[in-house]
């Protein structure tokens, strides 16, 4: 287990400088004209311009502009050219909203894929079949800030079911008007899901659900209910466990951010859209950084966690 | 995975087929192909949605026929300060107070037959010329998609050794890579200093750049699969046999192994191009792909959210358009996996 570790941990390590090269390729090699110039915005003055190509070393090598760049992004004085705002200190100030979208949504398309999933297997045929794909495909069909905004001007602003968006702190309102805000956003983004882990949760129980020691637990007189929780779906979890960390990954480098943007929660997400709409480069910079390097750390974790639950994965 | 149900739901399916093959007196040789078309043939419900598809299409081709013979208008042209004759009325094409007018149907001959915009613009118009936006883009990129991820994949896979790890490590790093989060980072910085191919230099408004960006982006969906194929292929008979021939190894890589993944990749098409259209629309919606004026449907819904209290139609049309495509996308692809692998192993992901 340990080699197992220390090998996942070399490769984590690799890929986070890969994807720094990346970002460092995308912002200041791939596009045409001067980095500076695209840093500096749409009505930047010479000397602006003159600024920034010496603070952030564009006329030196390119190896030293990406020390640069790192230096920038991980020392948390990266400052916005628009407001002025320090990036880190903003990314901070969104991230337990962030999390607790993601993290809620998470939680909530999980237990009801898997409930669902796990009903129809038991009531395998082809209705329930036909309902979970249906489920699945209307799911990933459908554009979350499309049905986000919907959902919120019906269900919170015209007929008043929900909050008509907006975040609240625990520590102001209380964990009720927490929970009330959060949860339309949280139905939405996990709609998105719901069919297709239900999907997957009847596939794999479906396969679990005739093997010999299902059989040999009925055998043993066991509860229906018993050989179910305890035989078939803890067996038939370990795909879906992992597929949920690994989508939990993209949600928060996807959905969440456009969730977030139509429900008006003033997260990371938030921060990144209107950053992207004034076409502000350090905000836009620092996100996909860390974002890419939290999924990093994060699908790393999902296999050490993996590999733990289920040995045969450390032998391959 | 789920390979129980299919099974036994598609084995008195092919039984069928073998019947009607003997029964035609054609025993020896149906193609796999005919088969995978007469399963398909027989999957009404694909069938209807991929016929949906296609009229979608065929309607987005037709938009400059509505906007010069019907609406009279561009995609961009804008009727601010205009007013159309309703029974007989004067109506302001947009109130004084922002609000546009709603869906019209043929009251004024076609004219805003799904109402106008915050700036006057008839969305009808808009919405065929978004479609042929999202769906060139949806389908270019897949394309590009496409050539790149099969390059890729067949070269990883043929050649193996360091060709393969330095393929392979490249789309571990894209893999670990959220795809809007990098679609994202590519717009912005794209779209601010536009591209330079070397042999020509795009834009940094123009279409191509959401177009090359999910191109792009998308391969590590198509190129895993792709090389491990090729992986398991390279080793039979066949290709053993075109090698003793002294065939090269671009032929054999292109005339022995391509034609045999053909079915992998008519599998993922389908979905690449409705995923692919989702992507636009997302970039479009954050203001990283389609620039303004340009219509798309994320940048008319994009548009539309800002003025959903009043006017709901300017987000509900557009989106709902797009569901359409994506949904008939996504049910005709779920068909022609059924018919090309009926004992499916790739599953429907994002």
């Amino acid at each position: 287990m340990t080699a197992f570790i220390v090998r996942r941990l070399i490769a984590m390590v690799l890929v986070l400088f890969a994807v720094s090269v990346l970002v460092f390729l995308i912002f200041n090699v791939i596009p045409n004209g001067n980095p500076e110039d695209r840093m500096a915005g749409k009505q930047a003055t010479p000397l602006v311009i003159e600024q920034i190509k010496k603070e952030w070393g564009f006329d030196k090598p390119l190896y030293t502009q990406y020390g640069k760049m790192m230096q920038k992004l991980f020392s948390g004085q990266l400052i916005s050219q628009t407001n002025r705002v320090n990036v880190t200190e903003e990314i901070k100030r969104g991230l337990p909203r962030t999390l607790a979208l993601a993290i809620g949504a998470a939680l909530l398309w999980f237990a009801t894929g898997v409930a669902l999933g796990l009903f129809t297997a038991v009531r395998a045929g082809q209705w329930s079949d036909r309902l979970v794909t249906v489920l699945a495909i209307i799911g990933i069909s459908m554009p979350v800030f499309w049905l986000g905004a919907l959902a919120r001007n019906y269900l919170g602003y015209e007929w008043g079911i929900f909050p008509n968006g907006g975040y609240t702190e625990i520590g102001e309102e209380g964990l009720w008007q927490w929970f009330y805000h959060l949860l339309l956003p949280w139905i939405v983004l996990a709609t998105l899901f719901i069919g297709v882990y239900s999907r997957v949760v009847r596939s794999t129980v479906l396969d679990t659900i005739n093997d010999d020691y299902v059989r040999t637990a009925r055998a043993k007189g066991l509860a229906e209910r018993r050989v179910l929780v305890r035989h078939v779906l803890r067996n038939s979890l370990i795909p879906v466990v992992t597929l949920w960390g690994l989508d939990f990954g993209l949600v928060l480098g996807g959905g969440a951010i456009l969730t977030e943007t139509v429900f008006d929660l003033q997260g990371v997400g938030q921060y990144f859209a209107e950053s992207i709409g004034r076409l502000d480069v350090p905000p836009v910079l620092a996100v996909t950084m860390y974002g890419a390097f939290f999924v990093v750390v994060f699908n790393t974790l999902v296999d050490i966690v993996y590999a733990a639950l289920d040995p045969r994965i450390r032998l391959s | 995975m789920a390979a129980t149900d299919p099974v036994t739901t598609k084995l008195p399916d092919v039984g069928g087929v073998l019947e009607e093959v003997s029964a035609a007196e054609t025993p020896a040789g149906t193609s796999p192909w005919r088969l995978a078309t007469r399963r398909l043939r027989r999957n009404k419900v694909a069938l209807a949605f991929g016929l949906l598809f296609v009229l979608l299409v065929l309607s987005a081709l037709a938009a400059p026929i509505w906007a010069n013979n019907v609406a009279d208008t561009g995609p961009n042209k804008t009727h601010l300060t205009d007013t159309i004759k309703l029974d007989g009325k004067d109506v302001n094409v947009v109130e004084f107070d922002g609000v546009p007018i709603g869906p019209q149907g043929f009251k004024a001959d076609g004219k805003y037959f799904l109402g106008a915009d915050g700036s006057g613009r008839d969305v009808m118009v808009r919405l065929l010329y978004g479609a042929r936006n999202s769906l060139f883009i949806g389908i270019t990129a897949s394309i590009i998609t496409v050539l790149l991820a099969v390059t890729l994949g067949l070269l990883a896979g043929y050649y193996r050794k360091w060709v393969d790890a330095v393929i392979s490590r490249g789309l571990d790093v894209l893999w670990a890579f959220p795809v809007l989060l990098l679609g994202i980072a590519l717009g912005v910085s794209l779209s601010l200093g536009g591209l330079n191919l070397g042999f020509t230099t795009v834009q940094g408004n123009s279409l191509w750049i959401p177009t090359l960006i999910i191109g792009f982006v998308s391969i590590v969906y198509l190129a895993r699969p792709i090389r491990g194929q090729v992986l398991s292929l390279r080793e039979k008979e066949f290709i053993e046999a075109a090698r003793a021939q002294g065939a090269s190894d671009g032929r054999i890589m292109f005339r022995e192994l391509l034609p045999n993944m053909m079915s992998t990749i008519l599998v993922f098409v389908p979905i690449l191009v409705a995923n692919a259209i989702l992507l636009e629309a997302a970039l479009s919606f954050l203001g990283a792909g389609v620039r303004p004026p340009n219509p798309s449907w994320g940048t008319m819904i994009a548009d539309g959210i800002k003025l959903l209290v009043t006017s709901p139609h300017l987000t509900i049309v557009p989106g709902g358009m797009l569901v359409l495509t994506v949904l008939s996308l996504n049910v005709f692809g779920d068909g022609v996996r059924d018919a090309l692998d009926p004992r499916a192993t790739i599953k429907l992901d994002q």
